[in-house]
């Protein structure tokens, strides 16, 4: 990490970003030679590119992506599945781990069902294919979900995933972080309030200095109080 | 506009009927972020006007037919509440409404990155509260802050003033009684870093030299507005500064896999 990195400036859109030595990154434009942020973020300068990291704004698709998603719709050869961004995605019966014959979709994922899927590809119009054929991807039995920014999905998972795991080890409970923003957990029903609390404490202050200190201080005084 | 012109609306020594130079806005108010279920959202407030504006989106477009392949589109609904006037405003859309939810959408899709986010509608909900003449502008003020709340991503912020003429003198940002017994109104609505106008509209007549001196007041006062919109946002997102955690995208795999 270097240096430059670090400094943690807000850009509002269209403010100057750098007039000349660097290269236009995510979330800015160039004008007139001049790099200028096109969204509401923080400047980050990687390797020479200016970057603007979004705090808000709606979940885009990019292959590669875990995700979390809802099935919405049945087709005889697919299921439609919403990813939690603007594009609902089709999921293929070639897709899925299972062998499914033609018509015969609904038993195996049915509307309201939760699955850990891949993104498989995003064409030039947004037009979004989802995968579980991997190790890993499967279909979310029970537990909850919980529905955060995507951009701070970073935050949730800390720097070599410290926050999570610390939620995970204090809570007890299975969590899955999709990149699209949303959170699946399964556990005791107390523990998974505290762990949607703690999810919700970092949504909101997702910016602040020392989040990871507040949130060990907020799981230790209720699993103390609890003993 | 063409009401009895011979009402004084200036004194002597230059000075408005609300205590105001002929030069001078009304008091400002803008706040980002204040609605928990839009995206994005602004109220503001400018005089006795009172706006709210609210983002939705970028979200699938409906009807369908009215996609886009290649980008988003903007959808502005201008509304006015039936209790913004004194008289009550019959509830619904009219033709004044329809037509400045139009110029508002077009404004805005000039300036977001349209081509982002295709097929799919970023909607833009305004609501006039209060009215007293400039709501469009103050409507469009709003838009664009909450445009930025909602992380959409745009070239700039765009303010926007109404200009006019009022006892054959140019006025900035009309107040109503000036608006119903003027010469003209001008609306202006512009990019302030590159000076392109998104939206002008006249109503009255102005000559030439007037029309240059009232854009010229125009040009200044939206670089005002614009630096009270960017100050809005920057209060709404106060960073206390970071503790410097690193993006980890490439870690979500590893993380999402059970511990």
């Amino acid at each position: 990490m270097n240096k430059e990195s670090m400094t943690r400036e807000l850009v509002l859109p269209g403010d100057l970003l750098d007039a000349g030595t660097m290269k236009p990154g995510e979330g800015t434009y160039v004008h007139d030679g001049k790099i200028f942020a096109a969204m509401l973020g923080i400047k980050s300068v990687k390797s020479n590119f200016v970057n603007v990291i979004p705090l808000g704004g709606r979940y885009i698709p990019a292959p590669g992506d875990m995700i979390i998603g809802k099935v919405i719709d049945i087709g005889p050869s697919n299921w439609l599945v919403d990813i939690y961004s603007p594009y609902p995605a089709p999921l293929h019966v070639n897709e899925v781990p299972w062998r499914v014959e033609f018509g015969d979709t609904a038993r195996y994922l049915a509307v309201g069902d939760t699955l850990l899927a891949k993104v498989l590809s995003v064409d030039e119009t947004k037009r979004v294919q989802v995968t579980m054929k991997e190790q890993g991807l499967r279909k979310l039995q029970g537990g909850q979900i919980v529905e955060i920014s995507h951009s701070k999905v970073p935050r949730v998972i800390g720097k070599n995933g410290s926050m999570i795991q610390m939620i995970k080890t204090y809570t007890n409970c299975r969590i899955f972080i999709g990149q699209n923003g949303r959170i699946w957990m399964d556990g005791n029903m107390e523990d998974m309030v505290h762990a949607m609390q703690a999810i919700k404490m970092i949504d909101e202050g997702a910016q602040t200095l020392k989040l990871t200190e507040r949130v060990k201080e907020f799981l230790e005084s209720v699993y103390r109080k609890e003993e | 506009m063409g009401g009895n012109s011979d009402m004084k609306l200036i004194d002597e020594n230059g000075i408005r009927i609300d205590g105001r130079k002929v030069d001078e806005l009304r008091p400002i108010k803008i706040e980002a972020g204040v609605l928990k279920s839009a995206d994005g959202s602004a109220y503001v407030e400018i005089g006795k006007n009172k706006v709210l504006a609210a983002v939705y989106g970028p979200r699938e477009c409906h009807p369908r037919h009215m996609q886009n392949p290649a980008k988003a589109i903007v959808q502005c609904k201008y509304n006015m509440i039936s209790f913004s006037v004194s008289d009550r405003k019959r509830p619904g859309p009219d033709r004044r409404s329809v037509e400045i939810s139009k110029l508002i959408s077009e404004a805005m899709e000039y300036v977001v990155f349209t081509e982002n986010y295709p097929r799919t509608s970023i909607d833009v909900y305004i609501e006039v509260l209060q009215a007293n003449a400039g709501t469009r502008c103050a409507g469009l003020t709003a838009a664009a802050v909450a445009l930025a709340d909602a992380g959409i991503p745009m070239k700039d912020i765009v303010p926007a003033v109404a200009v006019g003429k009022v006892n054959d003198q140019v006025v900035l940002d009309l107040n109503k009684e000036e608006d119903n017994y003027g010469q003209a109104d001008l609306p202006i609505a512009m990019i302030p870093r590159t000076g392109e106008v998104l939206l002008m509209q006249m109503d009255g007549h102005l000559t030439q030299a007037e029309f240059d001196q009232a854009l010229e007041m125009g040009v200044k006062a939206c670089h005002e507005i614009y630096e009270m919109q960017k100050d809005a946002l920057r209060r709404r997102y106060a960073v206390v500064s970071g503790e410097g955690e690193e993006e980890t995208k490439g870690l979500v795999h590893a993380m999402t896999e059970e511990a």
